[in-house]
């Protein structure tokens, strides 16, 4: 089933078209892979679907229904989840209570004031900690966590709104290669189990063709090839491009 | 409203009449565009809003005073607008060099500290007196424009800020200097990089734009006679034209200078006792179309990144609970113990702590920085007293309406508040108390202007010392625990959230701006009931209740009790009124020691005195 079809979305700034007609699509528990060199146009493209940016043409749909231009908070209330390059989390609350704040958003009782945060449903958020191996540390000060354990913490608050859809700009990026390989087990897993469809752009080859079920590759702002890891990397075009300039 | 109407028609039947006041509308914002255009190109360089900005106005103005004297008068005019300059220099290596690292409400208040160090040595220097400056030589006639005489003077000034505007135009795109201060408004961290020597420049920036203000106080003589309110009144309205033109954009500067001039002008005809509230619409009116002001580019959101924040809030700890409840008791008994001043202190006290604790709640939790809370404070007090005046209401009633006018209010500002953050919407806080203030004063036939309303009697059960100390007692604590409780809440906690990173909150679906704006009508509304509380103790109102004077003491009781503690603003406030207003007041230079604790908090002090007892107590 298509979770998310983009559908010949462009965009310019001034006179660079950033993105010049892109489509492509995500079904649910499909993991893939939008890549290219720098300026191909990854993080227009990335920003039209998560709703950053209204795009000049082209539409943008989400579990059947049209959601070009679309806030990203509404987005967020239809069930797509996002992580960003930095991980953003809130560093004044405590690793639990991000996941409580999470939940509180996703019930409807964000802006709740009956009971203290922290008695949200404590077990709940630890049930998700636990799936990204964070419960021993739910009580610290998020701003005090480890910038891998940060991205995890990230990851659960997300998950804790049960997404259907994950956009995670370079997940991998500032970490250590382990440490890569094994955020990506984790995402690939949480996937795979719970039917989330997963949208992410990388820069780390190793993780494109280790945890992809598909690559799309951009070039100035255009596919130039779309398929199965083995066939993009078998793609002359591609090899020419973008792999032969930055083989892994 | 006859007047009104008379005017339009004059507006109407003479023309000529228009044309003259849309030119001394023009020789207005000459005036006010050196100021903002100092403030702007400060911002813009060092990201530090220079609340001190109208001081080197008033300065200027005092200087060019004095220095005509001796020097003559274009000579005092350029002596007038290096000293304020070298001034400028002086302050920005001995204060703000040390805090661009700071967080931007330490930044804020200390050149708040500033303001108040400034406004006392001004009036030690050259007393209280305004300072009549003479005429401009060669330039003390008036021209016929249409039939109406227009000072030469006036047309002077209009030329002055094309000019000044284009003398900036040339030093910024023409000269190493100035190409260099772009590069560091664009980005700071690369033209660091770069090896560029940013102590160097921003001294230099900040000398600059202190030139520019001192300018154009100097300027200001021959029109306006120099006086101690220039410094707040000026900021105020430069805060406006920076934030309607786009902060860093100095021709967006001239262009909101010219508007805010202009209807300056005109309302004043029109309009006499609402300009300021004029100048607020139209404020409001650019933010709507253009958020980030006509010429500037939209703030990109920041923060969330790893390795901020503060400590998460922790539910009270036993020791705090059994200190809670034996303040409370020691306070419930303290009217068995004297029926005399010390009550009538207490009261003033409880109803302060509930004021600062609300701009704590705004602050301290929303991140959202106030420098005119007092807005609310008296506009809860103006509201009970007009309620007791006009309706006939009860004490009760009155005390009710309090909170009640005061959330309204805080809904009317707080709706900017999705459309400004951060910097923005502290200058654009205190622009809103300015008004609000000057609504009261100037008002005179609802608010009896300087007179105030009197004759606010309690209820007769609650008319003794005693029993309105305990109405005051149990209304403070109970909303000292209500704004406790709540910022452990879920709206608590998503407005600490949506402070530290907003991306993140919207990505969550959580709306950032609508929380906000509930925030600053809660925070109004515990505000509103302080200044009811306040107004009753006193028996009347008057317009400092909302003056810029209150705000500040609300902002150095948060402070002085810590902005990361909950229970700071009440330490703060104890600490305040009971021991460094009664020190203080006495002393008759007391903004001199008030604005000197300020810089000090801001610079070395930032924990409060919250701060330094969790250091005492070995906790992190």
């Amino acid at each position: 089933m298509t979770l998310l079809a983009v559908d010949d979305v462009a965009k310019a700034f001034g006179a660079v078209a950033a993105v010049a007609g892109v489509s492509l699509s995500v079904a649910a528990g499909e993991r893939v892979a939008l890549i290219g060199p720098n300026g191909a146009g990854k993080t227009t493209c990335f920003n039209i679907i998560n709703g950053q940016l209204r795009p000049d043409r082209g539409r943008v749909a989400f579990d059947g229904r049209d959601v070009t231009g679309w806030r990203p908070r509404a987005l967020a209330r239809r069930g797509v989840g996002r992580t960003f390059q930095i991980s953003q989390t809130f560093p004044s609350l405590t690793v639990r209570e991000n996941v409580q704040m999470a939940m509180a958003a996703h019930g409807g009782r964000g802006a709740a004031i009956g009971r203290p945060l922290r008695r949200l449903d404590p077990a709940g958020a630890d049930a998700v900690l636990e799936r990204v191996g964070l419960r021993a540390d739910g009580d610290r000060g998020a701003g005090a966590l480890a910038y891998g354990d940060a991205k995890r913490l990230e990851l659960a608050m997300v998950l804790a709104q049960s997404p259907t859809l994950l956009l995670m700009d370079e997940p991998t990026a500032g970490m250590a290669a382990d440490e890569r390989h094994q955020l990506m087990d984790l995402v690939s897993r949480l996937a795979r189990e719970e039917g989330i469809g997963l949208l992410f752009t990388e820069h780390d080859m190793d993780v494109v063709f280790g945890h992809a079920d598909r690559i799309v590759v951009l070039d100035r702002g255009r596919v130039i090839a779309a398929g199965d890891p083995a066939a993009v990397r078998a793609d002359e075009t591609v090899r020419r491009v973008y792999l032969g300039l930055d083989d892994a | 409203m006859d007047s009104l109407i008379g005017t339009l028609r004059l507006l109407a039947e003479e023309p000529s009449f228009a044309v003259a006041q849309a030119l001394t509308g023009l020789a207005g914002a000459s005036s006010l565009f050196l100021v903002s255009a100092g403030l702007t190109i400060v911002f813009g360089v060092t990201r530090v809003v220079n609340f001190a900005h109208g001081s080197f106005f008033m300065v200027g103005a005092y200087v060019a005073v004095s220095a005509i004297t001796l020097v003559g008068f274009w000579p005092g005019m350029l002596v007038a607008a290096l000293a304020v300059g070298a001034l400028g220099v002086a302050v920005e290596v001995g204060i703000l060099r040390r805090i661009y690292r700071a967080p931007e409400l330490f930044q804020l208040l200390a050149t708040f500290g500033l303001v108040l160090v400034i406004q006392d040595a001004t009036l030690w220097l050259w007393g209280p007196e305004d300072r009549m400056g003479p005429r401009a030589p060669g330039l003390r006639g008036a021209v016929d424009v249409l039939g109406q005489p227009v000072p030469l003077y006036d047309l002077f000034l209009i030329a002055v800020g094309p000019l000044v505007l284009a003398l900036l135009w040339l030093v910024f795109r023409r000269t190493r200097w100035g190409v260099l201060v772009r590069a560091a408004t664009a980005d700071r961290e690369m033209t660091a990089a770069l090896g560029v020597d940013q102590k160097r420049l921003f001294t230099g920036v900040f000398a600059l734009g202190a030139l520019l203000a001192g300018l154009g106080g100097a300027l200001q003589v021959p029109r306006e006679a120099a006086n101690l309110h220039m410094d707040l009144n000026v900021i105020a309205e430069a805060f406006v034209v920076v934030v309607v033109g786009g902060m860093g954009s100095i021709v967006g500067a001239y262009l909101a200078a010219v508007l805010i001039g202009v209807v300056h002008a005109f309302g004043v005809l029109l309009f006499p006792k609402l300009t300021l509230v004029l100048v607020f619409l139209i404020m409001a009116a650019v933010l709507v179309v253009r958020p980030a002001g006509l010429l500037g580019e939209a703030p990109v959101p920041a923060g969330g990144g790893h390795g901020t924040g503060e400590p998460p809030l922790r539910p009270a700890s036993p020791l705090l609970k059994l200190a809670g409840a034996a303040l409370l008791v020691l306070l419930a008994l303290l009217p068995l113990a004297t029926e005399g001043y010390a009550l009538v202190l207490m009261v003033d006290v409880l109803a302060l702590a509930l004021f600062a604790a609300s701009l704590h709640f705004l602050m301290g939790v929303g991140g959202m920085i106030s420098f005119g809370h007092a807005a609310y404070f008296g506009i809860g007090a103006y509201g009970a007293a007009l309620a007791a005046k006009y309706l006939a209401a009860p004490m009760e009633l009155a005390l009710a309406f309090a909170p009640l006018a005061a959330a309204v209010a805080g809904l009317a500002f707080g709706w900017l508040c999705g459309r400004a953050s951060g910097v923005y919407l502290a200058m654009l806080s205190l622009a809103f108390a300015q008004i609000a203030w000057s609504v009261a004063v100037q008002w005179l036939e609802v608010t009896g202007g300087d007179n105030g309303i009197l004759g606010l009697w309690p209820s007769p059960w609650a008319a003794g010392p005693g029993a309105y100390y305990y109405l005051t007692l149990g209304l403070t604590t109970a909303g000292l625990l209500a704004i406790r409780w709540l910022a452990h809440t879920p709206f608590g906690q998503s407005l600490r959230a949506g402070r530290d990173s907003p991306r993140r909150a919207e990505a969550l679906g959580m709306s950032v701006g609508a929380r906000q704006w509930a925030a600053v009508a809660v925070a109004g509304a515990f505000a509103g009931l302080a200044g009811g509380l306040f107004a009753y103790a006193k028996g009347s109102v008057f317009p400092s209740f909302l003056a810029i004077s209150r705000s500040v003491d609300g902002l150095v009781m948060v402070l002085l009790g810590g902005v990361q503690s909950l229970t700071g603003p009440i330490v703060g406030a104890i600490a305040y009124i009971g021991l460094a207003d009664q020190l203080v007041r006495g002393v008759e230079y007391w903004r001199l020691v008030l604005g000197a604790t300020i810089i000090l908090l801001a610079v070395a002090f930032r924990g409060g005195l919250a701060g330094i007892a969790i250091r005492r107590a070995g906790a992190p």
